[in-house]
């Protein structure tokens, strides 16, 4: 058994040996630094980033949408820029580092952008949420013009089905205008 | 997906090598190069695309963007689409071309889509992507549904009998209107392709995409020197104002002179069969005044042989509207 940051000291998701993808056959060795932590991992030629984040690793808040790049919701950062992680094998990434949304912040200490989320109520079901908050927190540093024009045509790979973009939009504004 | 080798080659000339030992490098290939993988891997889990082998190029020197000595730019082929529209250079010479890649996919597609992907960007046609259905495309001879069917998106100009498949990228209409060259590295030598002669009209086989041979891996793309004193717009028509392939769209290079047109270089997007580059437009611009009948007559020499399909004629008036606008928005202030 292996400790899980998000389940806490001596809990594992996953038995070792699937989590680690020991069994799995013509699996490749792979490490990928994912929030921080190098991970040592065998994965399946076939297996995405975004599985290999929710399946092997147990990485569950990245969202598994319309695994076509359509609608955001796996959106992660490699090497500090966002992606789309259903398009991407993990193999591709071996020795790069990833940024879940479990990597930024903790209950306790929000990132700003969740805090942002929260006080703005950016989100209904909180399906896209993660995926929404990693986007906002990567366009931070991208050229973005000020208004809120600019943050909805960045933001326009982000899918939210109940419509709470408005308070995306307010979310991420918040944030830029406080840092 | 079907599975596959996974195989990351130490340099350009292993992964020819291993390249060159597919039948084809059209559809059907065995072999495929992976960059950005926002096709290929969309397309392999559709089972549209089944490589045995998979050759990995991103750890392959071809991500810079340098300057040429003729004062041309030279891209390399896993330059993020995102870098190459923010690059100085670019935003200062070539703006029609961060126009287009900006307008184009999201931010994180972007991020990942390179140049050599985005030239090879495949249909978005729903039944080339649609395993069940027939597409002479896919399956050669099987037929082509979207001529009886839904054809709203599909093109109107370069069609046959065989296959009406619209090129989906804005970033060649603009490398179209500036005339970039595409450089491949072959099993046998290195070649440089004019884009005008790249990508291929359906014809009687639209599995054969563009003049890509087995092995052939584009290094890099060029792009002549910026006329001095010309214009560059791109304007994209489409469903929804964001995040959506063109219905209609239009680059220009334009060069006015005392009221007149001197230069006019003119390619359309969303309404071909490939990146669509308009000489009948130009020779109708050329020498002209600057009004909006003249820029009307390019329009319509520009559309003259398109043929509309059951659900798709609104591109016809839409594409001509596109033109004139981006020529009105080049030839303004």
């Amino acid at each position: 058994m292996r400790d899980d940051p998000q389940l806490g000291a001596g809990r594992s998701a996953l038995p070792a040996e699937i989590a680690e993808g020991a069994n799995i056959e013509g699996a490749v060795p792979i490490t990928l630094r994912i929030n921080g932590k190098d991970r040592q991992l065998r994965v399946d030629p076939r297996m995405t980033l975004l599985d290999c984040i929710r399946e092997t690793v147990a990485l569950t808040g990245t969202k598994k949408g319309c695994d076509h790049g359509q609608c955001g919701a796996c959106t992660v950062h490699v090497n500090g820029r966002r992606v789309n992680s259903c398009l991407s094998l993990a193999l591709m990434h071996d020795g790069e580092e990833i940024t879940t949304i479990e990597g930024l912040g903790t209950p306790d200490a929000l990132h700003p952008m969740q805090a942002a989320f929260v006080a703005c109520d950016g989100y209904q079901c909180g399906y896209c949420t993660s995926g929404q908050i990693m986007s906002g927190v990567a366009l931070l540093k991208e050229p973005c013009g000020p208004d809120d024009a600019a943050v909805k045509e960045l933001m326009s790979g982000n899918i939210c089905r109940c419509g709470a973009y408005a308070n995306i939009v307010a979310a991420i504004q918040q944030v830029r205008k406080n840092t | 997906m079907h599975t596959f080798e996974f195989i990351r080659p130490a340099d350009s000339a292993a992964a020819v090598a291993t390249a060159a030992q597919a039948k084809t490098a059209q559809q059907g290939a065995d072999v495929r190069f992976v960059a950005g993988g926002t096709t290929l891997l969309d397309l392999m889990k559709l089972n549209v695309e089944t490589p045995a082998r998979v050759i990995d190029i991103n750890r392959l020197p071809l991500d810079k963007i340098e300057g040429t000595l003729d004062g041309g730019l030279k891209i390399g082929a896993t330059v993020r689409n995102s870098d190459l529209a923010h690059h100085p250079m670019v935003q200062r010479d070539y703006a029609v071309l961060s126009q287009a890649i900006l307008a184009g996919a999201s931010a994180q597609l972007r991020n990942m889509a390179t140049t050599a992907g985005n030239v090879l960007q495949r249909t978005r046609c729903m039944y080339f992507r649609d395993t069940m259905m027939p597409c002479n495309k896919r399956e050669p001879g099987t037929g082509c549904p979207a001529i009886t069917g839904s054809n709203r998106m599909l093109a109107v100009l370069g069609t046959s009998e065989h296959c009406i498949a619209t090129n989906p990228s804005d970033m060649c209409v603009a490398m179209a209107a500036l005339e970039a060259t595409i450089h491949v590295q072959g099993p046998k030598r290195a070649r440089a392709i004019p884009i005008a002669d790249f990508h291929l009209l359906p014809g009687s086989t639209p599995d054969r995409e563009t003049v890509l041979e087995a092995g052939d891996l584009i290094t890099h793309v060029t792009i002549p020197p910026p006329v001095a004193g010309s214009k560059q717009v791109y304007l994209k028509l489409r469903d929804r104002s964001s995040y959506e392939f063109a219905l209609a769209s239009a680059a220009i290079v334009i060069t006015v002179a005392g009221g007149k047109v001197t230069r006019a270089r003119v390619a359309l997007g969303g309404v071909g069969t490939k990146p669509w580059r308009s000489p009948e437009a130009e020779a109708a611009l050329v020498g002209q005044d600057v009004n909006e009948a003249n820029f009307r007559k390019a329009a319509e020499a520009a559309m003259r042989d398109a043929k509309p399909q059951s659900e798709n004629g609104f591109k016809i008036k839409l594409a001509k509207l596109c033109l004139v606008h981006a020529l009105q928005i080049g030839t303004t202030g």
